[in-house]
């Protein structure tokens, strides 16, 4: 039992139980948080494969800044317990076992598949040099395209959220 | 050392609670937040297959994935708001003009 | 080598003038009308004049190429036209003789409104049956033989808002088709054993067979399948029910077609064919019955009819089972000679029967009419040349050919002979009683009004155009009309002397005596002279007893035949219910056919199989979008949940095509 494998089962266990809270939470706001947990359990998983700037920006931006919208909007639209509607039927009976069944296949094609592949904490170093190494290299259009992407995201959202009333006022 | 296998079958294991939620959820927030879990479980292979590979454009590839899910995710809460605005409710049952 | 006839000229013309007829007609006054007809039918004529007087500079037969047509593997059909004696005296009668039709049709039809109409008709007609005379294969000859039909149907039901011509134009062509099934299986014999339908090929493979005397072959089934398609053509039993009804049509229809031209095709036909007759004397046998007794059969029926255009009509079906028996007995000269003064008599009787009854008003029942010959005493003359040509008095045309035939019935039978006798007395009989009863005694029509009943006299219809016609006394037909009589009557009179020496029968000979089967020989003048003197004598005889009979009942005692019809009353009226032959069809075959096709081809496959597979096809796709579109719910989550049943059959598929891989 290396210590690894004790630091992979904790942080796992966290992933594990923050999602299956996520789904039990009737509250909203309640599976924001488990969602918060799932991330940085998740940063820890980054840590162990080394890979340090995945792990620092997850915390930041993932856990920070995106959770932290969610739980704006939760609170702002004032979101309160889910309640019971009878919805699709489809849903709950085709897409759940469908997608049990999908899972169940993929994890037993992995468990056949995998001989004794290994992993070696701290395998891969993912120091922020090489990262911006390649970024700025070889995947310098596909980064310049994101940044314009987000600007047309942030476009997009101040339009989508802003009231009528306010957009006739600016073009006054 | 920790098996590969057991990396994939985490990343397996969110994905398919995302795709649940999805499916089970009444509150559009929440199914949004099942997406997000979607993208964190791939994001999780992504780096699992890198160190497994040393190949390290698997981990500039999660850099990817989430300025994309960023940006989605404020475009997504915006509609929302304005589907708030309209509909008054935030069942995503009752949001269903497009039936035949 | 042969001068180059241009043969295709003589169809053509008329064809060209049907075609200007009855585009332009509509618009153009009658004189333009009249003048195009009587230009491309008269060219016609002159033409085979001229055909005819360089005759003898060519070699027979004389073929011509016109056109490829059919290349099909080793059968080939060609647009051929094909000229001997037979054919050229059939150009000559059909020619000649529909000029002056078509001329006496310029005052007959003067006064009708689709007076173009019917001129386009009439020359489209001359233009199938010059094709069927010409034609130099039987395919074309059959297309000829179409197109006669077709023009009949058109002018047959020339007046077609009349119901009863419409119907009659639609039976003559119905039945007449059922003549051409057999004659198109015989042309399917031919092509399946000869390879060919050109008449050269035919005739010389057929030449070297031997005479089928022991047991029905082939050439028999050709040669009565060929008669199957002339009893359609030419009115023989048990086909003729189509000819009585066509005299809805207009009197030089009747003249033209149902005399003088098209209802001979059928015996031209089988004078074409008589190579392959004479080789199935068993076809000849079954003609010859056929022949004679439509002959007596119809002569019968004759007798008691009172529309003076059914007696004639029914006197066509008559003559032209002499025809037919003359055929059979293979004194196939003999048969085109009869056709030739039928064509003059026949012709004649019809188009002065037309002026009788254009004289009284569009009346045809002869019991309305009765001594009009002092009122239209041209007409009497010419009608009067004309019977007494048809009951064989001689020396008109009739006596000669009749004659000829009987001589040559003897011959073969004593008993066609002795039936074509009979058949000559009843002829005599009714024609004189249709001469008195029409020009003789007092005038015992115009008590009602002349313009007649109108289910006779659709006529009737033409003289209400002109007003004041009709009423009160009868009057002579203009000089356009009586010209063609006189013609007529002349060709009447001294026709059938070509006859005399056997003059025709040396003519045609070349034609016919080329079909003989090497070793006999059809001149069977074993018989005595004697014989033949004693023959005529009786047939003459025959004749005359007729007409004294005629005299008797109708002249001097006209009150004893309705007492002798009430005392035969079945019999009576059996006969003039004409044997019931047309109710007895439509029980047997029409009403049969007609509850079939109502009950299995409409209701049974038609609605029940066809409309509503198509019904069905439709409703299924309906019931399926119904349940289908239960998808679309606007439910996001049931979309969801598909996409997740989706990606799951994927995913399984891609690990089972891994598994199967590996």
């Amino acid at each position: 039992m290396s210590f690894h494998l004790i630091l992979f089962l904790g942080f796992g266990a966290v992933c594990v139980g923050g999602a299956i809270n996520l789904l039990a939470q009737r509250h909203p706001i309640n599976s924001a948080l488990s969602l918060i947990a799932v991330m940085a359990a998740l940063a820890g998983e980054y840590l162990l494969l080394g890979a340090e700037f995945v792990a620092a920006v997850q915390v930041i931006v993932y856990a920070g800044a995106i959770m932290v919208l969610f739980v704006f909007v939760i609170m702002l639209l004032n979101a309160g317990e889910e309640e019971e509607t009878k919805g699709s039927r489809v849903a709950v009976l085709i897409g759940v076992p469908g997608m049990l069944i999908a899972s169940l296949l993929v994890a037993w094609v992995v468990l056949r598949h995998s001989g004794t592949e290994a992993v070696a904490i701290g395998a891969l170093p993912g120091h922020p040099t090489d990262i911006a190494q390649l970024l700025f290299h070889d995947f310098l259009l596909p980064f310049e395209v994101t940044s314009v992407l987000i600007l047309i995201a942030i476009m997009g959202a101040v339009v989508l959220a802003s009231r009528p009333d306010s957009t006739a006022r600016k073009v006054n | 050392m920790v098996p590969l296998s057991y990396y994939l079958l985490l990343s397996g294991f969110l994905f398919a609670c995302g795709v649940v939620g999805f499916l089970i959820k009444r509150n559009i927030i929440t199914i949004f937040m099942s997406i997000e879990l979607m993208l964190n479980g791939v994001n999780l292979s992504f780096v699992a297959f890198a160190a497994h590979w040393h190949a390290l454009a698997g981990q500039v590839f999660v850099f990817f994935v989430m300025v994309v899910a960023a940006a989605e995710a404020a475009v997504g809460l915006a509609i929302i708001i304005a589907v708030y605005r309209t509909r008054e409710t935030l069942n995503v049952d009752q949001v269903n003009l497009l039936k035949l | 080598m042969n001068p180059m006839l241009n043969l295709w000229l003589i169809p053509i013309l008329p064809l060209a003038g049907a075609a200007i007829n009855g585009t332009l007609g509509k618009k153009s006054s009658r004189q333009a009308v009249t003048t195009i007809a009587l230009f491309f039918s008269g060219a016609a004529f002159a033409m085979a004049l001229w055909v005819a007087m360089r005759f003898s500079s060519l070699s027979l037969p004389y073929t011509e190429f016109f056109a490829h047509w059919i290349r099909s593997g080793s059968f080939t059909a060609d647009f051929a036209f094909y000229l001997d004696q037979l054919s050229l005296v059939m150009l000559l009668v059909v020619t000649g003789v529909g000029f002056l039709i078509h001329i006496y049709s310029v005052g007959y039809m003067w006064d009708d409104p689709s007076y173009y109409r019917f001129f386009s008709y009439l020359n489209l007609f001359m233009f199938f049956m010059l094709t069927l005379i010409l034609a130099g294969n039987y395919l074309l000859m059959f297309i000829g033989w179409e197109g006669v039909g077709l023009a009949s149907y058109l002018l047959i039901g020339f007046w077609f808002t009349k119901d009863s011509a419409a119907s009659a134009g639609k039976k003559a062509f119905i039945v007449n088709r059922i003549g051409d099934f057999g004659f198109l299986i015989a042309l399917f014999l031919l092509i399946q054993h000869f390879g060919t339908l050109n008449f050269g090929q035919v005739f010389s493979a057929v030449s070297p067979l031997p005479a089928e005397t022991a047991s029905a072959g082939l050439l028999t089934a050709i040669g009565i399948l060929l008669m199957v398609g002339a009893c359609g053509k030419s009115a023989q039993i048990p086909l003729y029910i189509w000819l009585p009804d066509a005299m809805e049509g207009p009197t030089p229809v009747s003249a033209l077609i149902h005399a003088a031209t098209m209802v001979t095709a059928g015996v031209y036909m089988v004078s074409r064919s008589h190579v392959i007759f004479q080789r199935a004397p068993m076809a000849l046998t079954v003609v010859a019955i056929i022949g004679t007794l439509t002959a007596f059969f119809a002569a019968t029926i004759g007798i008691t009819q009172t529309d003076i255009k059914k007696v004639l009509a029914y006197s066509t079906v008559s003559q032209l089972g002499y025809m037919f028996m003359a055929c059979g007995v293979g004194a196939f000269s003999a048969g085109i000679f009869h056709l030739m003064t039928h064509a003059f008599f026949k012709g004649l009787l019809f188009l002065a029967a037309g002026s009788v009854i254009h004289a009284v008003g569009g009346e045809q029942d002869m019991r309305k009419m009765g001594g009009l010959r002092s009122y239209i005493p041209w007409t009497f003359l010419t009608m009067g040349i004309a019977t007494l040509a048809i009951a064989g008095v001689p020396p008109l045309a009739g006596f000669w050919s009749k004659d000829e035939i009987l001589w040559k019935a003897y011959q073969a039978s004593p008993v066609y002979w002795a039936v074509g006798v009979i058949t000559a007395f009843i002829t005599s009989f009714y024609m004189f009683r249709l001469l008195y009863m029409t020009f003789f005694g007092d005038y015992r029509g115009g008590q009602k009004d002349a313009h007649g009943h109108a289910s006779h006299g659709h006529d009737a219809h033409k003289h209400d155009a002109q007003g004041g016609h009709g009423h009160g006394e009868p009057h002579e037909s203009p000089m356009v009309m009586l010209v063609p009589l006189m013609i007529l009557a002349v060709l009447s009179l001294v026709g059938g002397l070509v006859g005399i020496g056997n003059r025709f029968e040396h003519f045609l000979a070349p034609v016919f005596d080329s079909g003989l089967i090497a070793g006999s020989s059809e001149a069977l003048e074993g018989a005595s002279h004697a014989t033949e003197l004693l023959l005529m004598g009786i047939s003459v005889l025959a004749a005359f007893s007729g007409w004294f009979l005629a005299y008797f009942l109708y002249n001097q005692r006209p009150e004893l035949p309705p007492k002798i019809a009430n005392g035969l009353n079945g019999l009576y009226e059996t006969v003039v219910h004409k044997y019931y032959v047309d109710e007895i069809y439509a029980a047997v075959f029409v009403k049969p056919l007609i509850e079939g096709s109502t009950r299995i081809l409409w209701q049974g496959v038609d609605r029940n199989v066809i409309d509503a597979a198509v019904n069905e096809a439709g409703d299924g796709a309906k019931h399926i979008s119904d349940e289908v579109r239960h998808m679309q719910s606007g439910n996001i989550r049931s979309y969801a949940g598909w996409v997740a049943a989706g990606s799951a059959a994927v995913i399984g598929f891609m690990v089972w095509a891994w598994t199967v891989g590996r």
